[in-house]
């Protein structure tokens, strides 16, 4: 447990090395990079063999900070937080690996990298209100830097766009977060504390602090209708940000409904409900539509993520244990797969064949010249529809049977939503990879390789994320003894049982 | 003015003493050195001289102590004193560090005597407990500041500008002093405790309004707050860099720790309720047209014009819950003026390097200078109120002593809300700096830009100073 705050000190500690690294070489920063998110992951592990499962955050470390205001300097993790923490680590290697060419500017781009994996980590391990908070706009201002400079398509445009909604969403955060502390006496940030005064709050006052709550960091998950900073957001940025962003970065917004806003206001929890559901449900639905009719590569999985992440949401929606257990371990199920499709479509096709429309795709035999990558992509694409032996699986059948126990009809509708998922999971990997073999491709040059052999830090990186999903699919109580005791917390259990004792 | 003693007075004004004497020999030194002397070296000198009188004025100051009023009330020494006073000469120090283009201006040494006249100025305005004092202390600091904005005669702007802050201010002391006179009508006295006593125990009268109005008029004028701050643009744009970063920073710092005090201290809060409204408006207003119009600029400088306005808005939302502890509201203004006068440095280095005006001239300045870049990122993003930035905290720690005063039902919870809904407009204009900085490529013929060694030194104090009071708040917020 104690080395979890190395994590962050790890990250930020490292961005500050990359940023004098590159003022060296390229390759040095690359591996400052690599070494600080592999000792994030190491410490991570770590703390994962010595943790005991139980309710309630174990106090990682707690330190005054700001008297005149209450905040601590407090750190803390339960199974949910320790899932996320080891799912940032998973996401955070992999996407340094997968951003191994990058040329220009590299110790910044990592500097930066490094700095959002510092606030992500940070934010998973704040058990004080503001301590979260300010790890969560840490990570807001460097994802306009990673898009703009090193992104692709309407990058300015997408990162401008991405950053205005996320740093949005942490107005209406910050406004419901100020609003909670001063009616509660302006004494504490301490979670605990909010909480127990939150309970004496005129009910009108709780359904508004939970909706100024619970939308800010919905922003962030993607719920619809306020998810179209995702998908172009997503496509604009390079491969490892693309990664990070719906791998890691969406979870910070779930999150944050999770932590903060559920179990302050259970109550209104129970009054948003429906709205909350319904919302979900159709990011499921209509995100799963416009996937299957994008014509970039990108863009199918752009949705996809924000299809996934209506899952995420729905399951906390519902709010029953099954549900919400189902949901975090979405979250990590997720943050893999979305990583790996994101490191195919970006990295192993877009930066050879430099084009990501599907049209164009079509006409080239994949398979053939990438193997690796068809072999990959069809692997995550397994695993992004939810078949058995992937963790997908396990996340989604736990969030439905969780929902049917709230509502059947939202379940049902969610469903559908797999159907869609795979309808265009498949449509993507028939033409991405499995394009016309026609005679033009028969006499593609050489019929070798016309593009660069896959590199060690890809295949690398493939294999560290299909392991992480494959694992969890096959043994998913390794989370799930994680997370299910965290939920038995008596913050959690309010939440999940919507107010009533 | 019982028990009247000169050694505490000596005591009280030797910081304004040190800036004052500091100030005649930077202009003696520069009048009695021979004309054969290179300009380059007078200037050497008075720098260093200003750099020494300021030193020695924040060693008095914290001589000076906390121990309540002195020399018959005329001077405050508390804690908002002390912090103020050394806030301004860390400022005006950073100010005089970072004006590098002083081999523009043909006077170095007058203008260093008039920013330490300018610096005397605010310190008095930080330690004045009484109107007329008060007044005398914001006519010094205006007065420089008014030559300080006009002082390049190369330039048509500054005079433009000279002159627009000068009509301005002066029709807003006149407002002030009309709204002194009016207090001083009706209570009586001019010392801020006595007003007070006296307002306490009277009915609310239209006069106190009228009064009152004029009064924060004035301020609105000092603060730059809407609907009076048609002055600053025009200034910030045509001023020499140093004399705006002057009054971006320093000037507002002093404006507010004066006016916190003249409010809560000297009107009272028994009568709170005739004006606290009249400040929410211009609160309101400024958030909203500072915010807004900033959107729709091209020129750095009136970027940060408006920038300032919109800063003023939540700066005015300080004072008006600065009753319990003024803290917070000069932790913000501190900082926003460490971000402000870091800004203006950087203006200050282009401006040596080429033009400087418009927002595109920064493009590339990651390849130009990583080192001004770099820190450029740190003061916009305070200035955004991004953590772990003071910036942030300032705002943070004002919110959320607005919502704490009164909750959403209070009107300062509501500008606490539109503030932080406007802040999230700001993040735009404040990124379209940074595009150019770090994202844009650098024009052709760009060259390296070189940083004198002193400005050097001073943007890095600024950049740091940025980041650890962010971290540790407590620093300025428990000096309260």
């Amino acid at each position: 447990m104690n080395a979890l705050p190395w994590t962050i000190l790890f990250s930020f500690a490292g961005a500050i090395l990359a940023l004098d690294a590159g003022t060296r070489s390229a390759a040095l920063a690359r591996r400052v990079g690599l070494v600080a998110t592999l000792a994030g992951l190491a410490a991570a592990l770590l703390a994962a063999t010595r943790f005991t499962p139980g309710p309630g955050m174990q106090t990682i470390l707690d330190l005054p900070w700001i008297p005149q205001l209450g905040a601590r300097c407090h750190l803390a993790a339960d199974g949910i937080s320790l899932t996320l923490v080891l799912l940032t680590g998973i996401a955070a290697t992999a996407g340094v690996l997968f951003s191994w060419n990058i040329e220009e500017r590299t110790g910044e781009f990592f500097a930066l990298y490094l700095t959002l994996i510092g606030g992500v980590y940070g934010v998973f391990l704040s058990a004080d209100a503001f301590l979260l908070f300010v790890f969560y706009e840490i990570a807001i201002v460097p994802k306009y830097f990673l898009i703009a400079i090193w992104g692709s398509t309407n990058r300015e445009y997408g990162a401008m766009k991405l950053v205005l909604y996320s740093f949005a969403g942490s107005a209406l955060v910050l406004g419901g977060m100020l609003w909670v502390f001063a009616a509660a006496g302006g004494k504490s940030f301490a979670l605990a504390d909010l909480a127990a005064a939150a309970a004496r709050f005129p009910k009108n006052d709780q359904l508004a602090m939970f909706g100024l709550l619970f939308l800010g960091f919905a922003v962030l998950a993607g719920l619809f209708p306020f998810h179209t900073w995702a998908p172009t957001g997503h496509v604009a940025a390079p491969t490892a940000a693309s990664m990070l962003l719906a791998g890691v970065v969406m979870k910070l917004g779930a999150y944050g409904c999770l932590r903060v806003a559920m179990p302050l206001f259970p109550e209104a929890l129970a009054w948003w409900q429906p709205a909350i559901a319904w919302l979900a449900i159709a990011g499921i639905l209509y995100a799963g539509l416009v996937a299957l009719v994008q014509d970039d590569f990108k863009f199918v999985i752009g949705y996809s993520s924000v299809s996934h992440m209506g899952f995420v949401l729905l399951g906390l929606a519902a709010a029953t244990p099954q549900a919400v257990g189902g949901a975090v371990l979405q979250m990590f199920s997720h943050g893999v797969i979305a990583g790996l499709l994101f490191a195919v479509a970006g990295r192993i096709v877009y930066d050879r064949t430099h084009t990501r429309r599907l049209e164009a795709l079509q006409a080239m035999p994949l398979h053939r010249l990438l193997p690796f990558g068809a072999v990959v992509f069809v692997l995550a694409g397994m695993a992004s529809m939810g078949m058995p032996g992937f963790s997908g699986f396990p996340a989604e059948l736990a969030i439905l049977i969780g929902t049917w126990k709230a509502s059947p009809i939202w379940a049902l509708f969610a469903a559908a939503g797999i159907l869609v998922a795979a309808a265009f999971t498949l449509r993507v990997v028939q033409i991405s990879f499995f394009g016309r073999t026609t005679a033009a491709a028969d006499s593609a040059p050489g019929d070798g390789l016309p593009f660069a052999p896959v590199t060690w830090p890809e295949k690398a990186g493939a294999v560290l994320l299909l392991a992480s999903t494959l694992l969890i699919g096959l043994r998913p109580d390794l989370l799930l003894d994680w997370i299910n005791p965290a939920l038995q917390s008596p913050l959690m259990q309010a939440a999940l049982k919507g107010g009533q004792p | 003015m019982n028990g009247v003693s000169y050694v505490e007075l000596w005591r009280a004004l030797l910081p304004e003493g040190c800036l004052t004497l500091g100030a005649l020999l930077v202009l003696a030194i520069d009048l009695a050195a021979p004309a054969s002397r290179p300009a380059a070296a007078r200037r050497g000198a008075a720098t260093a001289l200003a750099l020494m009188a300021l030193a020695a004025s924040a060693w008095a100051t914290v001589r000076a102590g906390t121990d309540g009023a002195a020399f018959g009330g005329v001077f405050a020494l508390d804690r908002l004193t002390l912090v103020t006073r050394l806030g301004v000469i860390g400022l005006a120090l950073l100010t005089v560090a970072l004006a590098g283009n002083l081999s523009r201006l043909a006077n170095a040494a007058e203008y260093l005597a008039l920013i330490l006249f300018a610096t005397a100025g605010f310190t008095l305005m930080a330690a004045s407990n009484q109107l007329l004092l008060a007044f005398l202390a914001l006519e010094l600091a205006s007065l420089s500041l008014y030559v300080l904005a006009g002082f390049d005669k190369t330039r048509p702007e500054s005079a433009e500008a000279g002159l627009k802050y000068f009509l301005f201010g002066g029709v807003s002391a006149a407002f002030m002093l009309f709204g002194f006179s009016l207090l001083y009508g009706l209570t009586g006295s001019i010392a801020f405790p006595e007003i007070a006593r006296q307002l306490a125990a009277q009915p609310p009268s239209a006069l106190l309004v009228v009064a009152l109005v004029m009064v924060l008029v004035a301020f609105g004028f000092k603060a730059a707050a809407a609907p009076f701050h048609l002055w600053a643009p025009d200034v910030y744009e045509g001023a020499p860099v140093g004399s705006a970063a002057l009054i971006a920073s320093a000037s507002k710092l002093a404006g507010v720790a004066f006016f916190a005090r003249l409010l809560w201290a000297g009107i009272g809060a028994p009568v709170a309720a005739t004006w606290l409204p009249v400040l929410a408006i211009l609160a309101a207003a400024s958030l909203v047209l500072g915010n807004v119009a900033a959107l729709a600029q091209s020129n750095v400088r009136r970027l940060l014009a408006y920038s300032a306005i919109s800063h003023a808005g939540a700066l005015l939302l300080g004072v008006m819950v600065a009753g319990r502890s003024p803290g917070s509201v000069v932790y913000y203004a501190v900082t926003y003026g460490l971000a402000t006068v870091g800004a203006f440095g950087v203006i200050a280095a282009l401006e040596a390097a080429g033009p400087s005006q418009r927002i595109e001239d920064l493009a590339g300045l990651h390849r130009r200078s990583p080192f001004l870049a770099g820190c450029l990122a740190i003061y916009i993003l305070s200035l955004a109120g991004i953590p772990p930035l003071a910036g942030f905290l300032g705002k943070f720690a004002v919110f959320a002593d607005a919502l704490r005063a009164g909750g959403l039902t209070g009107p300062t919870g509501w500008l606490a809300f539109l503030a932080i809904a406007m802040g999230a407009v700001g993040l735009y204009y404040y990124l379209l700096i940074l595009k150019q900085a770090f994202v844009a490529a650098p024009k052709n013929g760009a060259a390296k830009i070189f940083i004198p060694p002193a400005a050097r030194l001073a943007l890095g104090v600024a950049a740091v100073a940025i980041i650890v009071f962010g971290v540790a708040p407590g620093l300025i917020l428990g000096a309260f």
